[in-house]
């Protein structure tokens, strides 16, 4: 063999070894079967990566528990609106765990005016209280999904006054202008989608409008069914996502011979459904009417972390499923920490038309 | 022994350039000088050229040409004439059809006129192609295989972005041009459609498709391995007892009873070839149009067996009663 052959050989084998190796994950993978033998239900699961995930969704130090004696919040201070069930040192407790929880290196103050603490005028109270209904909304209504595990402000904060994984509007990064052809959404490498040519705003359409995710036709023949194979891409980005999110594969949930069959589908799928609707019920019912306190401040409060408040459409930044679930299927590794802090269950206000189950 | 165990052609015999054939009448010339090119000379023959282009030929390049102008400017367009992000986004990038609100109406250039466009321009190029493979082979006195085994594959191009989509009403069904962008479409055609699977004409195309290979890796092989007794002379060899011909007859008899002939097993390989996008494009004509469901026509049909329950059966939480309110 002559030099140049060699040569060229050595260089085809580094290629196809780069490729390999920024393509593939390393090895083992392990698959827990949890299906029929033979339909390839299963979860899939890299045992060397688990441990690093585990230990980046641990729960932070609790806060000694307090009894709920004394007099009330409601009627010891001026201006408690949602939590004016509790006793103050509940309430004491409480607020401790937010600032711990949302704006730990801002304290009180990123919320609070400390000249009066039950001023509504710096924005993020206002904020912080709809939160705190909402998160109630979420473990009184939401069981479907939360189960008795529930959620804290941790669950989506954790330690970061604006979640770190959320969404806004997508039209696309700046395109030709003129008469050149759109491309639907979709067609860039986009993260959210697993890298793949999805859309990439399946979120607009799944988790903010409320548009069903059923493209086949529940029927052998054609029977009227209008969706076409751009509205299976969308479906398809979004459940790329789901898998991203909770670093799932498809047939935890599906038996990949029938996506759409549920007496065929794992249980998880039907909690699935569920989470997909209480997302919605979050972003129409608690992020989008705090919009105009967003464009007031869209940099966030003076004295807090300079961030975008709204996404480039002036839309608010909105909740998807790894705004909880940052890899896991569930969230802190599954670990109950509103079992720790029964006070955010006793809100009663909660302020927002029924949610949506359909 | 070595000899024989190569990758490469290893003798290049090489004698004047030879030009081909005389043309019939009314055939163009052919275009280019001959020259030689040693290291193509490892994969196929040395000499290079001439090419015989005729009016056919260069018609259908213009029309190709065009054709991947559009989509390759569309493209381009598409990350904002960035040409960094178009070399880095490139396998991501599509010129995608038209949107399902248009149906078969011609939209305007920026929503899809320009995927019909070029499709259009593509089509034209490749039916010139396809009639310029059928001059060709007719005028050297050959049969028409080639020309019908491109029609096979051509078959299977127009049912994707023409034929289907005219029979669903709606350009929107057809293909993206784009490399990942036709790959995630052919994902999300079997899910739209319940499972491709289940068709049992993309269970056909399918059965010729690894066929095919199957053939083509056990006639490569045989003739490779009975190179180093002439092997690739295979007309003067059938007629002799001992040749490479007879010892890969042979050969093949003894592993498994029967065997294919010279000639026989070039039938094979074509027929294979060429069922493979022939049921594969009947297949895809009757998704949505015959059939919606290829997974519930395989119930249907009893081609889809039922497994055990091991879950909880969950009810469509859409239908529980109940849960919608």
């Amino acid at each position: 063999m002559s030099f140049s052959l060699k040569l060229g050989a050595v260089l085809a084998g580094l290629l196809g070894l780069a490729v390999i190796l920024l393509t593939f994950e390393r090895p083992p993978v392990e698959t827990v079967q949890t299906g029929f033998r033979g339909v390839a239900l299963g979860n899939i699961a890299n045992p060397r990566l688990q441990p690093a995930l585990a230990a980046a969704n641990q729960l932070p130090p609790m806060i000694p528990r307090v009894p709920s004696v004394g007099p009330r919040a409601g009627q010891a201070y001026r201006n408690v609106q949602v939590l004016g069930e509790l006793g103050v040192a509940e309430f004491a407790r409480t607020m401790a765990a937010m600032t711990a929880w949302v704006s730990p290196q801002q304290g009180c103050n990123y919320c609070h005016n400390p000249a009066n603490m039950a001023s509504d005028e710096v924005y993020t109270k206002v904020v912080a209280r709809r939160m705190l209904q909402m998160v109630a909304r979420i473990n009184a209504e939401w069981k479907p999904h939360v189960l008795e595990t529930g959620v804290t402000c941790y669950t989506c904060h954790r330690g970061n006054p604006v979640p770190l994984n959320v969404w806004s509007e997508n039209t696309g990064p700046m395109r030709g202008e003129g008469f050149s052809a759109s491309s639907n959404g979709q067609n860039l490498a986009s993260p959210v989608v697993g890298d793949s040519s999805l859309p990439y705003d399946p979120f607009s359409r799944y988790l903010d409008q409320a548009v069903n995710i059923r493209v086949q036709t529940p029927d052998p023949l054609p029977a009227g069914n209008s969706q076409g194979i751009k509205d299976a891409e969308f479906t398809y980005g979004l459940m790329m996502h789901f898998s991203q999110a909770l670093g799932v594969n498809c047939t935890t949930c599906h038996n990949s011979r029938a996506f759409s069959a549920w007496d065929q589908s794992a249980p998880q799928r039907t909690n699935a459904w569920h989470g997909i609707r209480m997302v919605r019920d979050i972003n129409h019912n608690f992020i989008d009417p705090l919009q105009p306190l967003w464009a007031a401040n869209p940099n966030g409060p003076p004295g807090g972390p300079q961030r975008a408040r709204l996404g480039a459409h002036e839309d608010p930044l909105k909740v998807n499923c790894t705004t909880c679930h940052q890899g896991v299927n569930k969230p802190l590794n599954g670990v109950s920490m509103l079992r720790d802090y029964p006070e955010l269950t006793r809100i009663t206000n909660i302020d927002a038309p029924p949610p949506v189950r359909q | 022994m070595a000899e024989y165990q190569n990758i490469f052609t290893r003798v290049q015999v090489r004698g004047p350039a030879y030009v081909g054939v005389p043309l019939a009448r009314g055939s163009s010339p052919r275009d280019g000088k001959p020259n030689f090119a040693y290291i193509l000379g490892w994969l196929g023959d040395a000499q290079i050229g001439p090419v015989y282009l005729g009016w056919l030929g260069i018609i259908s390049l213009i029309f190709g040409f065009a054709a991947f102008e559009i989509i390759g400017l569309n493209m381009l367009a598409s990350v904002n004439w960035d040409p960094v992000q178009f070399i880095r986004q490139l396998p991501w990038l599509a010129l995608e059809p038209p949107s399902p609100a248009y149906g078969l109406q011609i939209p305007p250039l920026a929503e899809g006129g320009w995927w019909l466009l070029a499709g259009l321009f593509l089509t034209v190029s490749i039916l010139l192609w396809w009639a310029r493979t059928y001059r060709r082979a007719r005028q050297l006195g050959l049969g028409t295989h080639v020309p019908w085994a491109f029609a096979a594959a051509i078959w299977l191009y127009l049912v994707l972005g023409f034929f289907r989509p005219l029979l669903m009403g709606s350009w929107s069904e057809a293909v993206p041009f784009g490399i990942f962008p036709h790959l995630d479409w052919t994902a999300a055609f079997s899910l739209r459609y319940g499972n491709l699977f289940y068709n049992p004409f993309h269970m056909l195309s399918i059965v010729f498709l690894y066929g095919s290979t199957l053939l083509f890796a056990m006639h490569g092989a045989t003739i490779l391995a009975a190179g180093r007794f002439g092997a690739e002379r295979e007309v003067e060899q059938v007629i002799d007892r001992g040749t490479a011909h007879e010892r890969c007859a042979i050969f093949w008899r003894w592993t498994m009873g029967f065997n294919a002939t010279f000639e026989s097993v070039h039938r094979w390989l074509w027929w294979f070839a060429v069922l493979c996008p022939l049921t594969g494009g009947i297949g895809i004509l009757l998704t949505g149009t015959v059939v919606d469901n290829w997974y519930l026509w395989g119930v249907k049909h009893g081609i889809a067996p039922a497994y055990p329950e091991v879950f909880r059966a969950m009810p469509d939480p859409l239908l529980a009663p109940g849960a919608a309110q």
